[in-house]
């Protein structure tokens, strides 16, 4: 195995758990994002939570793994990225522990007020993370100012440009919309029917972000310019599938309508990672001061380790990660014991 | 203040509140696994409601060191990027790891553990919570084959053109004795501590006559575990303890308080320091004890603190090589004089089941659950004394702590994210303990699942 197809092969790899992360842990921010609005009452809430309850905590573990990949497999990548957006990854965890620990305590306690402010605590935790990725990877497709000791130099507000800002609510609206589709899967009754509601009204706001991140891409990356036109293949693709979701929500086919936003969802960090390969922090400063795959990963013995331990192993946590959606394939009903 | 101070303490803060969580999630996993597989087994429903109440406590606990660990993955880069560049190459292989191998493990079958007690086969159920066990020990293994590495660093090479340090040898890596006398010790101690726990917590019902069968059987599992795992973390502890001599000759010389180097070397049990920590005024000594402790004879060369300060100025140039020695002295002291208290309580612990349950100390039992800080204590004197003692290294002999930190951070913005993290860290402490409190006072009755109708008439839920 060469050096160059061992970086190539985990800048792949990486991008993987990322999609994973969008994928998964993308409608169950949407649902706690949507959690004070579409439970009414308290028993509501509860079902609502307990819809996501076995997966969240899987889900957040690809975050987790993508993070430790990119330490392992990039040094100067995680290096540069965590310590530069630095206020970023601060408010991501702060809104990431509130939420672990929310959906453990919430119905711990009977009285309205613990449970409400935990309710807003799951809320704020799951909006904060999916703003701040957004924010995050909109400005790496970007580029952001990097000088030639591989430092950031801008601020926090650097990244909060109009386009980075954009790819923010682009992702918050997405992932609203997958967990209104999730929750239509999941809930039965009157949920269900709210959920559907919801998703109907939050398809035309995805839209609108999301087909706006799209063209905004087009002029402020470089990706059609270095890779050509073909290359809007992915971002049409992103667009169309939501506008199919669209058709099947308001067809009421659920199933469909969730595949479609997944796809959505799927292929919006693949444009922000083909507008990055091969480098994995644009310098707009100077470009070469870029970090690449090639200047910013580890030697090919650690990449080797890394590569056997994750050929073995991910084929292993994916199958029982799929058995453990295909255990809670049901819907809430009246007759389901709530943990949480 | 400076950046490089407050990122030490905010990495100081975090982690030691994390390692509160840690260790009760390591050991009480396997009390609820024992008690599940016996309920499968015998059938009996008793068995049941003792691995959700514990399972229940479990998950309260779970979900705080989840949620903190988190941080610790972050803070690597976000507050040590050029650590991460330095060693990026060895030290993040096992994090990654750790991610794929072992978080994936125990997330995914907790929740299997949590939501399938009526949609698994009760064969499939306990099998979850085993998976789980071994995901969570396995998650600590690779994190203290990491820490080990930092400690005693193998299996690199210096690359000169990268400016960094290589791995050429993950079987070293994985194979480091340092990581894996660790790993013994933390396993033992996080049985410690959850062994406490179920005693505090039974003793106290016991006393009060509540559930009487079921805390028996609780306090004598967990009296058998606890005085084998206090005798484990004795064991474990003492190997470690020899093998640092070997390889940290410094932070072996510090944890005794040992200036010049001495052969036959007395033992202090006492010693006082001046301000600057760094002199000793006065101690209690008792001779040839330490080099008995090292050597299991009563004689043998222990290098001083002095000595070693000289060696290392010859190799590494003029510096400060003396780790924070009063405050290593008694964090080894604190640690060790709990563990041997812990054995003692142990011992008294299953002395009462063997005398079947004498009257008269069942009803005074209660004080039991004051023990239950004690793993507390030794655990986080225990870490201190790790991490402080390899000081001024982050990486023994390869990178200083100074150079580590990231270069790009300000006093403020460290300050902020310190402030932040304090605040949140001790609100949900306060919320934390609440929690552990009502549900280990309550009994197994709270512990039972509820059902809600989402039907018209709204029902209210059981667990008030």
């Amino acid at each position: 195995m060469s050096t160059e197809f061992l970086q190539t092969l985990w800048f792949i790899l990486i991008a993987v758990l990322w999609i994973g992360f969008f994928l998964l842990e993308g409608f169950d921010f949407g649902v706690g994002m949507l959690l004070p609005f579409l439970g009414k009452k308290d028993e509501e809430r509860r079902a609502i939570i307990n819809a996501i309850g076995p997966h969240w905590d899987g889900n957040e573990v690809w975050l987790v793994t993508a993070g430790g990949a990119t330490f392992a497999a990039f040094p100067h990548w995680y290096a540069t990225l965590f310590s530069g957006f630095y206020p970023g990854f601060l408010l991501l965890l702060l809104g990431l522990i509130l939420r672990g620990v929310a959906f453990e305590f919430r119905s711990k306690d009977a009285s309205p007020r613990w449970r409400s402010l935990w309710d807003w605590c799951i809320f704020g935790g799951s909006l904060l993370p999916s703003l701040l990725l957004g924010v995050v990877f909109a400005n790496l497709a970007r580029g952001v100012p990097i000088d030639a000791n591989r430092m950031y130099t801008g601020n926090l507000l650097t990244l909060l440009s109009p386009f980075g800002l954009l790819g923010g609510l682009a992702v918050v609206a997405a992932f609203l919309l997958h967990g209104a589709n999730f929750l239509g899967l999941k809930m039965t009754g009157d949920l269900q029917e709210r959920a559907h509601g919801f998703s109907r009204r939050l398809w035309l706001v995805a839209v609108a972000l999301v087909s706006s991140l799209m063209i905004a891409t087009f002029f402020f990356t470089d990706t059609s310019a270095r890779l050509g036109l073909a290359s809007g293949i992915v971002p049409v693709g992103a667009v169309v599938a939501l506008l199919l979701a669209g058709y099947f929500i308001g067809k009421k086919r659920e199933g469909w309508a969730f595949i479609m936003g997944a796809v959505t969802i799927v292929l919006t960090p693949v444009t922000y990672f083909l507008a990055m390969f091969p480098r994995v922090m644009i310098s707009n400063t100077n470009p070469d001061y870029s970090l690449t795959i090639y200047n910013a990963s580890s030697s090919p013995y650690t990449l080797k380790v890394l590569t056997i331990v994750a050929v073995v192993f991910l084929p292993i946590v994916l199958i029982y990660q799929g058995w453990s959606y295909y255990v809670f394939r049901k819907r809430i009903g009246h007759e389901s014991h709530l943990e949480y | 203040m400076n950046p490089i101070i407050l990122s030490r303490w905010q990495f100081a803060i975090t982690t030691i509140y994390h390692f509160f969580f840690v260790p009760l999630t390591l050991g009480l996993v396997w009390f609820v696994a024992i008690l599940e597989t016996i309920y499968v087994r015998t059938g009996n429903e008793a068995y049941k409601r003792m691995a959700r109440f514990w399972g229940k406590l479990l998950l309260i606990n779970f979900a705080m060191g989840v949620v903190t660990g988190i941080v610790q993955e972050f803070q690597f880069g976000m507050n040590w990027s050029e650590y991460s560049r330095y060693v990026g190459d060895i030290f993040g292989a096992p994090l990654a790891i750790e991610a794929l191998l072992a978080f994936f493990l125990e997330s995914t079958f907790l929740g299997m553990w949590v939501f399938g007690w009526d949609r698994l086969s009760k064969g499939s159920h306990a099998a979850t919570i085993w998976l789980v066990a071994i995901g969570s020990n396995l998650s600590a293994l690779w994190i203290l084959l990491a820490n080990g590495w930092m400690q005693h660093p193998v299996g690199y090479v210096f690359n000169d053109a990268a400016g960094r340090a290589e791995l050429v040898d993950f079987i070293a890596l994985m194979a480091n004795p340092r990581g894996w006398l660790f790993f013994w010790h933390t396993i033992s101690s996080g049985l410690v501590t959850a062994a406490f726990f179920v005693l505090g917590i039974s003793a106290y019902h016991l006393a009060r006559k509540q559930n009487a069968e079921m805390f028996q059987r609780s306090f004598r599992l967990a009296a058998i575990i606890g005085i084998s795992a206090t005798v484990m973390v004795v064991l474990s502890g003492d190997t470690q303890g020899r093998y640092l001599r070997e390889v940290q000759p410094m932070a072996a010389a510090a944890s005794e308080a040992l200036w010049d180097t001495a052969d036959p070397a007395p033992f202090s049990v006492v010693a006082f320091f001046g301000s600057s920590g760094r002199d000793e005024t006065w101690s209690w000594r008792i001779p040839n004890t330490l080099s008995f402790l090292y050597y299991l004879k009563p004689e043998g060369e222990v290098r001083g603190i002095h000595d070693l300060q000289a060696e290392y100025e010859a190799t590494y140039g003029p510096g400060n090589y003396i780790p924070p020695v009063a405050l290593d002295f008694w964090m080894f002291r604190i640690m060790v004089g709990v563990g041997f208290l812990m054995v003692a309580l142990a011992a008294y612990a299953l002395y009462l089941p063997l005398r079947k349950w004498p009257e008269k100390w069942v009803r005074r039992l209660r004080w039991m659950a004051w023990a239950i800080p004690l793993p507390y204590i030794a655990n986080t004197s225990g870490w201190i004394l790790t991490e402080t003692a390899r000081q001024p290294w982050i990486v023994t002999g390869l990178l200083r702590t100074e150079n580590a930190v990231s270069p790009n951070l300000t006093t403020g913005l460290v300050l902020f994210s310190l402030v932040g993290f304090a605040l949140l860290y001790a609100a949900l402490m306060v919320a934390d303990v609440y929690l552990l409190f009502k549900f280990a006072k309550a009994g197994p009755e709270a512990a039972m699942p509820q059902t809600v109708e989402p039907a018209p008439a709204p029902v209210r839920s059981q667990d008030e």
